[in-house]
């Protein structure tokens, strides 16, 4: 790992909302702030995910790296190159170094299509290859690549012919067709059974191992972000509100929103059915139109202070390790968290502890 | 303490007759809902646990048919009577059920109120007063405001949506509510405060649950015994202790399923998994259904079918290796 290979610097995504005529006459605008300056960097060969509730605008990230929606502020870098506004030929070879798998592999294949069509299609697209035997063998190549072994019995199957498991594997083998550097794997494993999961997660590993990928990992499932990412950034409303090592971020979170995402999720451990959850949140998640003043999540949060609404918004600091977080009262939530930890590490839960 | 059972099945079977031939998607079930407690149904997609749960209401989904068995509500076998019968008896006034994506069942033309008026004036005889006291202290019971009635259900979140159909699930006041997957399509801070709704239900009202879903995580948390099932068949039916505590599930396929659950608090390299995939249910393997899966398979796996055995109290496992003959 050395020299980052993506870098977005105060990526913005806002999309106008639908206007009434008295709207337009009277110059009213709204926007969603479905991204609202995101930055960060990843290096080559490393595994980042994005986490967060659905809306907090972590796909439409994802999108934006692939370039499939425009750039309405802020930089994009990939391999040292602004990639914010590119078009044409130049467009073209930023799609073919960055690739999308999308969350459910049944829509965002053609039904019509064989394997073989649809693993042929990016190749004839991008004029890869000689001729049909290259690009066919090829296509063989990728399928024993991801263990849909042997090739000839998937060429000719139609996507509905194949479990969901195999599916995700012709999905992520329809990425690598083209050689990317990047992949932005969006839920890749949420529409896939419990059993199943593992598997797929295995072989995308060991595809990154081998052929030297950088994976952005877009999901709302923090127990396999744990186990796959390296590194996880939490969005909130558009915004990334935590950052650092998988392993820090859900282990010492400090951030209120994640100590919040952390206290929900259900783990399989005995002695639980008759204890209430501590959801250390409050109320629901605003719309993206309407973005609280100061610390967006100060609504929510149940250690707002009035400095929280009244002045501007944290930024991320660094706060040691890589682990990055926004928010002004990180240090006496570390403190009471540290307390906590040592009383209640023995049981393996952890729970958020008040202040004030 | 031995509760009293508001359910039992007996040898239910319920066949899908398609054009492939008979897949036999809940095969010989066997079980008890105790009076209170939350029974909790796991398994992978295709292994017929919602099957289960819509003949529960005996409401199979064409073409399914419920080819054997009993369904005992309160000692009346529910396969027995007619449908008119069910439908004024049994249907919503002693089981009810949330189903998969229950958000999606409210009929978007409505409001909240005419919705909710429709089940309750098919079933009672009341006033319109005294029905909106009512509908109002169920939605109270959810976590809801009064004025969610006058509301259509695109005004409301995902989460709300939810709590309208559990509350419309409890106001005839089952004996046993159904929860297909009722928090899958949430997320996981929604998820966390309906499944503290649920608890937060059952010790308000002594109602038995049925908790139907895929994660084993969402079971240690919500349900009191847990059945495993595997290619429409019981693999294990345990209390949460049993089945969560240190000592670990008895059959090879919950084992297994549970070290394919990612925890969120340990590092782990390599997640296991299950490889395969499951039997056609058409024509399942011989034998126990779980050998060709299974990484602790004997010779006789492959001849014997299991039976579901008591291996100890309240722990019933399919697997011969649990046996000690």
């Amino acid at each position: 790992m050395s020299e980052p290979i993506l870098v977005a610097e105060n990526l913005t995504k806002w999309f106008p909302v639908k206007r009434s005529v008295g709207q337009v006459l009277r110059g009213n605008r709204t926007w969603v702030r479905a991204v609202d300056g995101v930055s960060f960097s990843i290096e080559k060969g490393e595994i980042f995910g994005l986490v967060g509730e659905s809306g907090c605008g972590k796909t439409t990230t994802g999108k934006l790296i692939m370039k499939l929606l425009e750039i309405t502020d802020g930089r994009l870098y990939v391999s040292g190159e602004d990639v914010t506004h590119v078009r044409g030929r130049a467009l073209e070879k930023h799609r073919r170094a960055v690739q999308m798998i999308f969350q459910d592999p049944y829509s965002s294949m053609n039904p019509r299509f064989t394997i073989r069509d649809v693993l042929m299609e990016p190749l004839e697209i991008h004029k890869v290859g000689k001729d049909m035997k290259e690009r066919e063998a090829w296509v063989r190549e990728i399928l024993n690549e991801v263990k849909l072994s042997p090739p000839e019995e998937f060429l000719v199957r139609h996507p509905h012919m194949l479990s969901g498991g195999q599916r995700q594997r012709a999905a992520t083998a329809r990425t690598l067709m083209l050689n990317p550097s990047v992949i932005v794997a969006d839920e890749p494993v949420s529409m896939i059974d419990l059993s199943t999961r593992a598997e797929i997660l295995h072989m995308m590993r060991q595809l990154q191992r081998e052929l030297g990928l950088t994976y952005i990992y877009v999901t709302h499932d923090l127990s396999t972000a744990r186990y796959f990412t390296d590194r996880l950034a939490v969005m909130y409303l558009g915004k990334i509100i935590e950052m650092g090592p998988s392993g820090t971020v859900i282990d010492r979170c400090l951030h209120p929103y994640t100590q919040a995402l952390i206290g929900a999720v259900c783990e399989p451990v005995s002695g639980k059915v008759n204890q209430v959850k501590d959801v250390p949140i409050k109320g629901e998640i605003p719309a993206a139109t309407n973005i609280p003043p100061g610390c967006r999540f100060h609504p929510r949060c149940l250690y707002a202070i009035p400095e929280c609404w009244e002045e501007v918004e944290p930024k991320l600091v660094d706060i040691g390790g890589g682990h990055m977080v926004a928010c002004r009262r990180h240090e006496e939530i570390e403190r009471v968290g540290a307390a906590a930890r040592t009383s209640e590490a023995s049981l393996g839960i952890r729970r958020a502890t008040r202040i004030s | 303490m031995a509760m009293e059972r508001v359910l039992e099945v007996r040898d239910l079977e319920l066949h899908y007759f398609t054009r492939k031939g008979v897949v036999r998607a809940v095969d010989k079930i066997t079980f008890d809902v105790r009076q209170g407690e939350t029974l909790g149904v796991v398994g992978e997609s295709g292994c017929g646990k919602t099957t289960m749960g819509t003949a529960l209401l005996n409401m199979p989904t064409p073409p399914g048919r419920i080819v054997g068995g009993q369904i005992l509500l309160d000692g009346l076998d529910i396969l027995k009577i007619s449908e008119q019968e069910i439908r004024r008896r049994v249907r919503w006034e002693s089981i009810s059920m949330v189903f998969q994506g229950a958000m999606n069942c409210l009929t978007p033309v409505y409001t909240i109120e005419k919705q909710m008026k429709e089940t309750l004036q098919q079933h009672r005889e009341m006033s319109k007063e005294e029905a909106r006291t009512r509908m109002k202290n169920y939605l109270n019971m959810v976590g809801l405001a009064d004025d969610v009635l006058q509301r259509y259900p695109h005004e409301l979140s995902g989460g709300m949506k939810q709590r309208v159909v559990i509350a419309m699930a409890l106001f005839l006041e089952p004996r046993v509510v159904i929860c297909d997957e009722p928090t899958t399509a949430l997320d996981v801070v929604v998820q966390a405060q309906v499944i503290n709704l649920l608890k937060d239900l059952k010790s308000q009202v002594n109602l038995s649950f049925i908790f139907i879903t895929h994660d084993l995580s969402i079971e240690a948390e919500v349900s009191d015994r847990i059945m495993v099932m595997y290619a429409g068949q019981i693999a294990e039916l345990g209390t949460s202790d049993q089945i969560f505590g240190p000592q670990g599930p008895a059959h090879p396929y919950t084992q297994r399923l549970l070290a394919a659950t990612p925890l969120l608090h340990k590092e782990v390299t390599e997640l296991a998994f299950i490889p395969g995939t499951p039997p056609d249910l058409v024509d399942p393997p011989s034998g126990c259904r779980f050998h060709p899966r299974c990484h602790v398979v004997m010779d006789r796996c492959l001849k014997d079918e299991v039976p579901l055995r008591e291996i100890e109290p309240d722990h019933m496992v399919a697997c011969w290796r649990c046996f000690h003959e």
